[in-house]
């Protein structure tokens, strides 16, 4: 007679990636199995690794913006904003109105650009494929007004070190105004497509839930910290720019269909921040004021010998630059803080205990851009 | 929410030795000096007194200060003293509101600080990534590797000042 409690399942491990369509570029999951179930998940990181910081103490800040972009490819435009209000604390540069308004009204377009992108694909992870197509060629009409704005789609070099490259083209904010109101619809579309899909919230409910107190040790900012349940916005919560002259929510997981900080929470937060982003965008289009929109960028930046660390809300979280001067030309270090990278570090956390199938909704939940992951 | 001379004074009174000096003068961000191998201690302090709450760290970051100096002996011979590395802490308390700047230094020959990693677990990676980029040592870090580089890296540091690009990788000529 053998007695079979002794015995352990043998575990297993699977290598999910690098190159595998849902993990949204090039990340490697080395994930350890008891049968179905998650024991632990170590992600590898770096395969896209451009060597951003080392690059920056070669150059001036100028042309640090383009490298920027590079960073967090489908948010290119908060990513410009942050870097050049850090090297205007830095200098003391203040900028002119005008500029500041458009400079609101591209990184909320770029929000609401990016969310699609993040909301699309998760429902693609999942399996829905129809709103990914929809959410895409809605994405499309902003991109078209970046390109007539600046000449590009994805990598802008917008938003310069006291100013913009260029002003507003003349029909710009006809268009935007008509983008605010085609999209308000779409998104009670998106909702009856998606959201309230019964599959869809069968896979995200009650999966990969983090607790708030976890959230916030571990670093997570952004829509995937306030859907733990915080009001924390550094829109509201540490200003910048001119986001104090506007009136909007910051919407908050609830626990709508399942736990508080389930994935299905993660992504309806982000559903409901297009609504707000939308709320911003009508009040900065009604008030945009005339003036000149390169007067202040200055003939030669060199900030004298200091330190500064600003941050500002990209649609993944906190995006912070920690910029070091030496007095130079170039700088003596750039640092930067990544929001995908610090949410990443929190995989093996979410993963515990989930099956194998769910990886791939928390991983879709939390939107990574590898691009910035690696820099 | 409390300033940040009010924060280094409770440091000091609590630390002593441990708290080094309140750098202000520079434009823009001020930080506080403290010892590598206290900073466990400091930072378990920080976000456990009830004064201060200090529940995020918002970045974690290496620096090489680039103070090597050429040191001239007095037989006339010159001698490369190495220079310090840094660590940058940014902190702040999400409840109280406050933000503080603190900053470690250690010698590039003994590169050691303290992990803060079972303090604050958004440290892991970025401690990872000090290590990587500069070579410093995080004591008590559970999983000390590189993590943007390859794995098997010989080359040094890349982030350090006095980098030098390998001459050969894996066989291939670099640049190739």
């Amino acid at each position: 007679m053998s007695d079979y409690s002794n015995l352990k399942t043998e575990e297993m491990v699977l290598n999910m990636g690098p190159q595998h369509p849902s993990t949204h570029g090039v990340l490697r999951l080395e994930i350890k199995l008891d049968g179905e179930l998650i024991v632990e998940v170590k992600p590898h990181v770096g395969y896209l690794h451009r060597c951003f910081e080392k690059h920056c103490e070669a150059m001036t800040y100028p042309q640090i913006v383009p490298y920027v972009d590079r960073m967090d490819y489908l948010a290119s435009m908060s990513n410009e904003l942050g870097y050049a209000i850090a090297v205007e604390r830095l200098m003391g540069i203040q900028v002119p109105e005008r500029v500041e308004y458009i400079r609101v009204i591209m990184a909320e377009l770029q929000r609401i650009a990016s969310h699609m992108v993040a909301l699309g694909t998760y429902g693609l992870d999942i399996g829905a494929f129809t709103p990914f197509l929809y959410l895409f060629a809605d994405r499309e009409r902003i991109l078209s007004i970046f390109e007539e704005t600046c000449g590009a789609r994805l990598l802008y070099n917008y938003i310069w070190v006291g100013g913009l490259s260029h002003d507003l083209h003349p029909d710009f904010i006809r268009k935007a105004k008509e983008f605010v109101t085609y999209f308000r619809p779409k998104i009670t579309e998106l909702n009856n497509l998606l959201s309230y899909n019964k599959i869809f919230i069968e896979r995200t409910a009650n999966v990969g839930i983090l607790p708030i107190e976890t959230a916030i040790n571990y670093g997570m900012t952004g829509p995937n910290l306030r859907a733990s349940g915080l009001k924390w916005d550094l829109r509201r919560d540490d200003p910048y720019s001119i986001y104090d002259k506007f009136e909007f929510d910051i919407p908050i997981g609830k626990g709508w269909v399942g736990t508080l900080g389930d994935c299905w929470d993660r992504y309806f937060v982000r559903v409901l921040e297009m609504e707000q982003s939308l709320n911003i965008l009508d009040q900065a289009l009604a008030q945009i004021p005339e003036g000149d929109v390169t007067s202040a960028i200055p003939k030669r930046i060199k900030p004298a010998e200091g330190q500064i660390y600003t941050r500002v809300e990209n649609p993944r979280g906190e995006l912070g630059y920690f910029i070091v001067s030496k007095g130079g030309l170039q700088p003596h270090r750039v640092k930067v803080r990544p929001p995908s990278f610090i949410s990443l570090g929190l995989m093996n956390e979410l993963c515990k205990g989930h099956l194998v199938a769910d990886v791939i909704a928390i991983l879709g939940s939390i939107d990574i851009v590898l691009g910035e992951v690696d820099r | 929410m409390k300033s940040h001379e009010e924060i280094y004074n409770l440091l000091k009174e609590k630390f002593g030795d441990a708290i080094g000096q309140s750098i202000t003068n520079l434009p823009v961000e001020s930080f506080i000096e403290v010892s590598p191998l206290k900073i466990h201690e400091i930072s378990y302090f920080l976000r456990d007194d009830n004064e201060l709450l200090f529940d995020n760290l918002m970045l974690l970051s290496g620096l090489d200060d680039m103070n090597d100096k050429k040191v001239k002996q007095e037989d006339g011979s010159i001698v490369d003293v190495p220079g310090t590395l840094s660590v940058v802490y940014h902190i702040e308390s999400t409840s109280l509101r406050h933000k503080i700047v603190l900053k470690c230094s250690c010698p590039k020959d003994k590169p050691e600080v303290e992990s803060v990693n079972s303090i604050w677990r958004s440290a892991d990676w970025n401690e990872r990534e000090a290590y990587d980029m500069f070579g410093i040592i995080f004591l008590n870090h559970p999983d000390l590797r590189r993590i943007l580089m390859p794995y098997d890296w010989e080359h040094g540091f890349p982030l350090r000042k006095d980098y030098k690009n390998p001459e050969f990788y894996q066989g291939m000529k670099v640049p190739y």
